[in-house]
């Protein structure tokens, strides 16, 4: 097994190099660069700024380099864990995305385990009463939650809220909370703010989740091992639980590693609808405004996060599943 | 121990027909057409005949959008911003006479905010076939019928109520449906191109062509979508014409949408490689073209359209996303994402709910191309027992 971690991790050093080259070119493939936003934004507040000024800002942001000189000086910085600064934000990049990637982390991760929390057992009862009543009406929510797409739910919770409960959305404590000392009372705040982004987020994967879970059960219920189990005596609770649910629940784990996109995906747009620190809203700015080593990074690490999760997922499958070998 | 056979007489002449027509059934059903069987599968499907018959509709609408809105995208009324939706009233004095009230701005005293109050002393009636602004139909037609609208020029049929600049909403959905709607259409079609050569090709030659390609995809799919998508469109330079800037966004979608196809069509190809038909066409010394172009693509093409189908409405969605971040569809375009941009901010929600009316137009859209795909989805394996 760790002969397999290992020689995961060694297969996506040159998948991050290419990629990495791959977002320096959509970073500076705009004919725009940071410069021109900060002239568009002194011509907007009536002074105009003059050839030589424009150069001297392109030298000192180092601009004004051939674009390998660029790309190297960037990479190289990473290697050493300097990430790049921020033309914008006058700071530099690493510790500006900290708890942005941390925040976009998390969230993922609470989706991940709402989903699960609440797709397995629904999908266990809608296969082992298939047809029923309560079965129709989850499949049909089911794909419902399936069609709607994360920011358009975040759309409709904002209106929501504004409406009937007249809460403030947004952010990730209550004002007042940030700078207050950790207690019990600040993680209850935390998690209110926390749980409707939560149940937003992993409403789709959620939906598909019951949709496999269900077809995967139905298909082992008609197996004989299930009709032997049966045969023995074995109650019901044991037949379903013990010995249906555990194999049916092993491509669940795959589907885990394919929604990983859709979740950073979900957070990054649902940041911006609702905004909350996801890494969305700092993207969003970054790209408009050509803010080059925030912009670069934050896609990177977006890379790292889904090539990570998958790792994850995968080692997980061998954990559950004994009977698959990664040689 | 004695076996009991059955008398001869006891053999029904009636059961016999039967059995034989059975059999007639099961051999005509060998004999029809793998797209008729599809047909008939797909038919039965009661979801997905719904779905195709609403994208249909969706289709035509966006077709005929320039006659069916009452006004033009950029009309501006002045005296109606922010004007909420107007109620309709078909009968007047016990006589089908579709009706509305004219609505007037007030300032509320106390509050001193911007109120519209329904004027229930007048009546304007609607028109059908109106004169009004001039536009051409299918971009090709000079007219100035349009499916309905007021005589009176002092009013507006506002049905969706108007955004910040006191536009129509309903005109503005009707026409931007055109937008909306075809961008996934135009990103399907370069997606299938791009991933039917490159996924097909990829599966019959094999080797380092099949190594390169799947690297490729792998690379393309280790980025997430949403986030690749914005900085792909922050790249479109912002001085592009509207026309550009839309096939700029189209080839941006189906960049990640090929991809997909490509693995799928891999499989199935790999699958029939070895089959005997391919060998045979091949002994029989068919050109590599040969045999795709009349082989694997007629052999492939159900599942073709059905993947086609199930991309479309993440497209659709996709255009939304990205138009609504402002990095997709600019105005003075107008699609649907474009239109919630307006609805951006908690305190116009609160205020003007009318301003999300687009995503009813967008869940629809949705909702049914995915009951029409997962229609064809089950119906293009007819063999199967379902």
């Amino acid at each position: 097994m760790l002969a397999y971690i290992i020689r995961r991790l060694a297969a996506m050093i040159p998948t991050l190099i290419i990629a990495s080259m791959l977002i320096f070119a959509i970073i500076r493939l705009p004919p725009a660069d940071f410069v021109t936003t900060l002239v568009a934004q002194a011509a907007q507040s009536g002074s105009s700024s003059d050839q030589a000024s424009m150069a001297a800002l392109r030298h000192q942001y180092g601009l004004d380099q051939p674009l390998y000189v660029q790309y190297l000086r960037w990479i190289g910085g990473l290697l050493h864990g300097d990430l790049g600064y921020s033309f914008e934000w006058q700071r530099p990049v690493g510790p500006l995305i900290q708890a942005q990637l941390l925040y976009t982390v998390l969230l993922s991760l609470a989706s991940m385990v709402f989903m699960w929390v609440i797709a397995l057992p629904i999908g266990i009862y809608s296969a082992t009463h298939q047809y029923s009543l309560l079965d129709h009406l989850l499949t049909l929510i089911g794909f419902l939650g399936l069609s709607v797409p994360d920011f358009m739910l975040g759309l409709i919770y904002l209106f929501i809220s504004a409406f009937y409960f007249h809460q403030p959305v947004g952010g990730l404590f209550s004002p007042g909370m940030e700078s207050a000392p950790w207690s019990l009372a600040k993680a209850l705040d935390l998690f209110n703010h926390l749980i409707w982004p939560t149940i937003i987020l992993g409403l789709g994967g959620t939906a598909q989740l019951i949709r496999i879970m269900r077809a995967n059960l139905l298909d082992i219920l008609g197996q004989q091992f299930i009709t032997t189990a049966r045969a023995k005596g074995l109650r019901e609770a044991v037949v379903i639980n013990k010995y249906a649910v555990r194999v049916a629940i092993n491509p669940l784990i795959s589907v885990m590693g394919m929604q990983i996109p859709n979740l950073i995906s979900g957070a990054t747009i649902l940041g911006i609808v609702l905004s909350i620190p996801t890494v969305g809203p700092l993207l969003l700015r970054a790209l408009i405004d050509v803010d080059m080593y925030l912009a670069g990074s934050i896609l990177l690490f977006a890379v790292i996060l889904l090539m990570v999760g998958n790792l994850i997922a995968d080692i997980c499958l061998a954990w559950v599943d004994p009977r698959i070998r990664y040689e | 121990m004695s076996i009991e056979l059955h008398p001869p007489e006891l053999i029904f002449p009636a059961e016999v027909e039967l059995a034989e027509a059975a059999v007639e059934a099961d051999e005509r059903r060998y004999m029809v057409s793998q797209w008729r069987l599809m047909g008939r599968r797909f038919v039965r499907n009661r979801a997905a005949l719904v779905g195709g018959v609403v994208i249909g509709i969706l289709y035509l609408t966006a077709l005929f959008a320039n006659f069916l809105a009452p006004y033009s995208v950029e009309n501006r009324f002045f005296q109606y911003l922010y004007a909420p939706p107007q109620g309709i009233h078909l009968f007047h004095d016990g006589r089908f006479e579709p009706y509305i009230y004219p609505i007037k701005l007030t300032i509320d005293p106390t509050s001193l905010r911007k109120v519209y109050t329904v004027d229930r002393s007048r009546v304007i009636p609607l028109h059908f076939f109106v004169h009004a602004e001039p536009y051409r139909l299918f971009g090709l037609i000079p007219t100035d019928v349009h499916l309905f609208g007021v005589d009176d020029p002092s009013a507006a049929v506002l049905l969706l109520g108007t955004d910040r600049q006191g536009r129509d909403l309903l005109s503005r959905i009707l026409i931007g449906s055109q937008i909306s709607l075809t961008v996934g259409l135009v990103g399907v079609v370069l997606s299938l191109i791009f991933g039917t050569i490159i996924g097909i090709a990829s599966g019959y030659f094999g080797g380092r062509l099949d190594d390169l390609i799947q690297r490729v995809i792998e690379l393309i799919r280790s980025f997430p979508t949403i986030p690749l998508w914005m900085g792909l469109s922050a790249a479109l330079p912002p001085n592009w014409p509207p026309l550009l800037t839309y096939f700029g966004i189209t080839v941006i979608l189906s960049f990640i949408g090929w991809t997909w196809l490509a693995r799928q069509l891999r499989g199935k190809v790999l699958a029939l490689r070895e089959e005997e038909y391919i060998h045979a066409a091949e002994i029989a010394g068919a050109s590599p073209l040969w045999v795709i172009t009349r082989h694997l693509i007629p052999a492939t093409l159900s599942h073709i359209i059905v993947i086609a189908t199930l991309a479309l409405p993440n497209m659709i969605l996709a255009e939304t996303a990205l138009s609504f971040l402002g990095l997709g569809i600019r105005p003075p375009l107008t699609s649907w994402g474009v239109l919630l941009q307006e609805a951006q901010n908690i305190e116009t929600l609160a205020n003007y709910p009318w301003l999300l009316s687009p995503l009813a137009f967008i869940a629809v859209a949705v909702l049914a191309f995915n009951f029409l795909g997962d229609g064809l989805r089950d119906a293009s394996d007819p063999y199967t027992v379902s």
